[in-house]
């Protein structure tokens, strides 16, 4: 430990000396392929923006497919160790690892993704992804003709559950005959399973689908179908124009230019960001034109409703499935509950699986 | 007969997409079925179906061409299992670890070369015209309503349980199996052989992983096959290595993932995890039950499966 | 033309050569690659296999941490190549490995929060358990049906790797996590973790464990009974039966050690490096050990050699990422590429290479 610290002081002193000359270098650790079309490329599309905007300033690298665990750690270590200021670590499963090296390395500041661990050196950020889930339930809700939405789950995790639910709830708002169906294929990339269950949901009379798993497999399948599917994390219209509607996109650049401007600037400091629409962290990607023009101009102006804080996807009067009330008339969903999230709202009609 | 609505699914329509669903599976399976019938176990059907997805894929965007491309995947196949026929046949290499590294060795490559192809649609494989015939309720979904890969994988599995039935080079695959030993001193050509059921094995699996890239799911994506292969090898077991069994293996591993998924849009509670495990579980149920049948050559492991041989000279 | 003949004893010359022979073409052939995609090879090369091993900054916490990486290879390693040696082939080292640690896990979980002596150790005794009872499953469907324990163990993984998702979703799932996937993590339950024994070296318990199987395992072979049984199986069972060895016996043990250190590595790797149970605790130590065991030659020192080898590569790969940019899937084919020479040119070992005149029929 001693040893690696004073390895760590000998390079952070190097490296504030020549400061001037150096470029800060910034340090990403992905948990997928950079080619996985979800996930860890909008992440490496944010680095590339990063780097763009912030020229020789910096510097950045990556680390791609590191499992999460012991793997991680290690990677972050060897990080700190090769004179990186600034890591980004993109995965919920590398928070502990993330606490772990940040301690040892005091001067090296970090910021983990999709986690609720902070520390002096350790900020966190995530993105309000079910807003955009709201705005795309909403389309759902209005261009359905057969009244049944098809929903492409990967793991019972509150952040999964709160999507489903914001995206019902919208669409319910404007098509109270509106049934989610949803099918959870227990991965996040399997595109031959997602497929599958894609299939399968069209099969029971889905004409819509939604989907929170990485691959674009079932924009593939909507298109052959002739039904229509939402790009998720980034837009998918390559795999099926005539059926991708439009997409939530995760666009972490703007954050990234942000946070690492701040640590150039000597600005930085810990902290929580769960940013949505309006700081432009989700974005809806561009409509297709078989959205019938009123429904695009509603959809632009629940966006516009969202991204002012005028709407809050999760407004009362809201009752959980098992009937209870969980929202009174007007109340306001406290982020605690939503981080947490872990039960369907009414007019659902599957369960949860354990 | 099959228009039943079965509580909420039309099992028509269930069956047909059962049929796509299985079909990368099932050429890998018959494939690798050949090489085991050889007496040859290659863990590395999943690095040859990825193989076959992406070089199938590349070719298939170069070229313009699903039908260049699928010759492209079947040639990719059979090198891969080159190397692996080099390795263990010439090289005496344990087959075990050579089709381990196989896997690993094409996992990266395929990642490598489809570097550049994520976010491209291949061009569509064509579907033959059957005219009225798929017009037909029940039957046109069910029989004329699939691509032409699907035809010919029917075909190639008749024409390879005729092969190892009744032909001689079929005859004599067995035998090296059975017993290599014997087998070469009746004058069979062992390694020979076991390397051309080696190279057929690889280029099946190929085709696999290209049916999954051009046809069941039309994109390139890294690890796409996401265990696909591993699933292959499950069935040439669970088919006592018989081609029909490994079909309708192959149907009912599709079918039970199908029918889970089916059954949770229907909103059915069930568990997704412990349903996932069943097929393996039924797996290892059906080894024990064609072991315990005793010494019928016919269902039995080959013999020699796995095991190296050395030319006496 | 070529021919191949058997040598009568392993050639001690290529014994010690072929490993470097095959690392000499895997850096042709892996260089041409790098060149290819347009990385220079000689800094590429030089990443992987220099820099954790000499470059000032890293090497003092990278080498301790290639035994830290290695020692579940190892442990792994050790145990399949005793039942290799007798021809009993259990691949199914993944499940046991995943069994093992979801054991542990759920015995130190139970007692959570309590914190006395006994919970470690009684943990570490039901990762043997739980890797030994998932081997027992082929070793008795082998022995009381004749089932293949080549593909039952395989298929096993499947199972294991189901459950564990089950449970690191349900019943383990950390109760305080705020409804996010995954165990408690056992680095901050002090009975229950296995720490770092040199500060800054990640060295735990599972590293001492490792070298232990090694030197045991070296001394079971090289001198008792035991060894001798298992070296006899492998090269005739008939033979083996003559001298009075129970096959089914053996079988039973062999699967089951294998499946203990398994078990024994999850434990290890659950409670130190990994730190919880989750959806993607494993990542594929159970297969990768199979191929250390055979690039070791089912010899101990080679095994320890091999997965330190193997070590080497994926935390030098990890640094060539951010130093060079280099792809992570140029690093898995290049690992492919050395896996393969090193098979390849196994055989100088053990056969002659004869050049011969075209012979008479």
């Amino acid at each position: 430990m001693k040893k690696i610290i004073s390895i760590a002081a000998s390079f952070l002193l190097a490296a504030s000396m020549s400061s001037v000359a150096e470029p800060l270098k910034v340090g990403f650790i992905y948990v997928g392929p950079t080619g996985d079309h979800g996930w860890t490329y909008e992440h490496d599309q944010g680095r590339l923006a990063l780097q763009e905007a912030l020229g020789d300033t910096i510097e950045t690298t990556f680390v791609e497919s590191v499992p999460e665990g012991a793997d991680s750690e290690r990677v972050l270590t060897q990080m700190a160790l090769s004179d990186h200021d600034l890591i980004y670590t993109t995965s919920f499963g590398y928070m502990d690892p993330t606490r772990n090296v940040a301690q040892k390395f005091p001067k090296i500041k970090f910021e983990h993704a999709t986690g609720y661990k902070q520390a002096e050196n350790v900020a966190t950020y995530s993105a309000r992804f079910y807003e955009g889930r709201a705005v795309i339930g909403h389309i759902a809700g209005r261009m359905t003709q057969s009244n049944v939405i098809g929903y492409i789950a990967s793991f019972p995790i509150p952040e999964v559950i709160r999507g489903i639910n914001s995206a019902y709830l919208h669409a319910k708002a404007v098509n109270p005959d509106v049934q989610m169906k949803i099918v959870w294929v227990f991965s996040w990339f399997d595109p031959a399973k997602e497929a599958d269950a894609a299939q399968a949901l069209i099969d029971q009379g889905a004409d819509i689908l939604m989907q929170h798993t990485d691959s674009p497999a079932a924009i593939n399948i909507a298109e052959d179908s002739g039904i229509f599917a939402f790009g998720q994390a980034s837009d998918m219209s390559k795999f099926g124009p005539n059926a991708h509607l439009t997409a939530i996109i995760n666009n972490w650049g703007p954050y990234y230019i942000e946070r690492t401007s701040a640590v150039i600037d000597g600005t930085w400091t810990s902290g929580d960001t769960w940013d949505g629409i309006g700081a432009g962290m989700v974005t809806i990607g561009t409509m297709s034109d078989k959205i019938p023009s009123d429904v695009q101009e509603e959809a632009k102006a629940l966006i516009a409703a969202i991204s002012s804080g005028e709407h809050h996807p999760f407004t009362g009067p809201i009752f959980r499935q098992d009937g209870s009330e969980w929202l009174k008339d007007g109340e306001i969903a406290d982020d605690g509950t939503l981080l947490g999230m872990n039960f369907y709202v009414d007019g659902i009609e599957s369960d949860i699986p354990q | 007969m099959l228009e039943v609505e079965f509580p909420g699914i039309n099992l028509s329509v269930f069956l047909a997409t059962m049929v796509v669903a299985a079909m990368p599976v099932l050429l890998a399976a018959i494939g690798e079925l050949v090489v085991e019938k050889s007496g040859v176990l290659n863990l590395g059907v999943e690095g040859l179906m990825i193989i076959g997805a992406v070089c199938g894929f590349i070719v298939s965007v170069e070229t313009g061409s699903s039908i260049v491309g699928i010759f492209g995947a079947l040639l990719a196949g059979a090198s891969l299992a080159g190397i692996f026929g080099l390795l263990t046949q010439y090289f005496h290499a344990s087959q075990v670890a050579t089709g381990l590294a196989l896997t690993l060795f094409g996992l990266g490559l395929s990642a490598l070369l489809g570097q550049s192809y994520t976010g491209i649609r291949p061009p569509d494989f064509p579907v033959p015209d059957f005219g009225f015939l798929s017009e037909l309720p029940v039957i046109g979904i069910l029989f004329f309503s699939y691509d032409i890969l699907v035809y010919f994988s029917i075909l190639l599995v008749i024409v390879i349980w005729w092969f190892l039935k009744y032909s001689r080079t079929g005859l004599a695959l067995r035998a090296i199996g059975e017993n290599h030993n014997a087998a070469h001193s009746l004058g069979y050509h062992v390694t020979r052989v076991r390397l051309a059921a080696i190279l057929f094995g690889g280029a099946c699996g190929g085709l696999g992983g290209a049916y999954l890239a051009l046809i069941r799911v039309p994109q390139w994506t890294e690890g796409m096959t996401a265990g696909a292969g591993w699933i292959a090898l499950a069935l040439v077991v669970f088919g006592s290595w018989r081609p029909f069994r490994v079909v309708f293996g192959a149907f009912l591993f599709g079918g039970i993932t199908l029918l889970q998924l089916n059954l949770q849009a229907l909103g059915i509670a069930i568990n997704p995890a412990y349903l996932s495990m069943t097929p393996y579980i039924v797996t290892i149920v059906a080894l024990v039950v064609i072991s315990r049948m005793g010494n019928q050559t016919s269902i039995r492991a080959p013999a020699c499966l796995g095991k190296p041989f050395d030319a006496p000279k | 033309m070529l021919q191949l003949e058997p040598r009568l004893e392993n050639s001690r010359i290529w014994i010690v050569a072929t490993p470097v022979v095959a690392v000499l073409c895997t850096l042709i052939a892996g260089g041409a690659m790098f060149a290819f995609i347009g990385i220079d090879p000689i800094r590429a090369i030089q990443t992987i296999f220099w820099a954790p091993l000499f470059d000032p900054a890293l090497s003092g916490y990278a080498m301790p941490q290639i035994l830290v990486k290695a020692a579940p290879l190892i442990l792994i390693a050790i145990g399949l190549s005793i039942g290799f040696r007798a021809n009993i082939w259990n691949i199914g080292a993944e499940g046991q490995y995943i069994m093992g640690a979801i054991c542990a896990g759920a015995i130190g979980l139970a007692f959570y929060p309590l914190n006395t002596w006994y919970i470690f150790p009684l943990m570490i005794f039901a990762g043997l358990i739980g890797g030994a009872a998932w081997g027992l499953i082929p070793a008795l469907l082998k022995t009381k049906f004749g089932a293949n324990e080549i593909l039952v163990s395989l298929m096993l993984v499947y199972v294991a790797e189901h459950f564990l998702a089950s449970v690191s979703l349900g019943i383990l799932r950390n109760p305080d996590g705020a409804g996010f996937p995954g165990s408690r993590n056992f680095q901050q339950y002090e009975s229950a973790s296995n720490p770092e024994l040199i500060a800054g070296t990640g060295i735990h318990l599972g590293v001492i464990f490792a070298l232990l199987a090694v030197i045991i395992a070296y001394a079971l072979i090289r001198f008792h009974k035991f060894g001798y049984y298992v070296n006899l199986t492998g090269k005739s069972l008939r033979a083996a039966r003559f001298s009075g060895i129970n096959p089914a016996r053996l079988t039973i043990i062999c699967l089951c050690l294998s499946g203990a250190l398994a078990g024994l590595a999850g434990m290890f790797e659950l409670t130190g490096p990994a730190g919880q149970l989750s959806i993607d605790f494993n990542v594929s130590y159970g297969f990768t050990a199979i191929i250390v065991a055979f690039l070791g030659r089912l010899h101990p020192i080679g095994i320890a050699a091999a997965g330190l080898l193997m070590a080497l590569t994926y935390i030098g790969g990890e640094l060539a990422q951010f130093m060079l940019n280099l792809p992570s899937a140029a690093i898995q084919a290049f690992q492919g590429m050395l896996l393969f020479f090193l098979l390849a040119l196994e055989f100088l070992t053990t056969y002659r290479v004869r050049f011969k005149l075209k012979r008479d029929a």
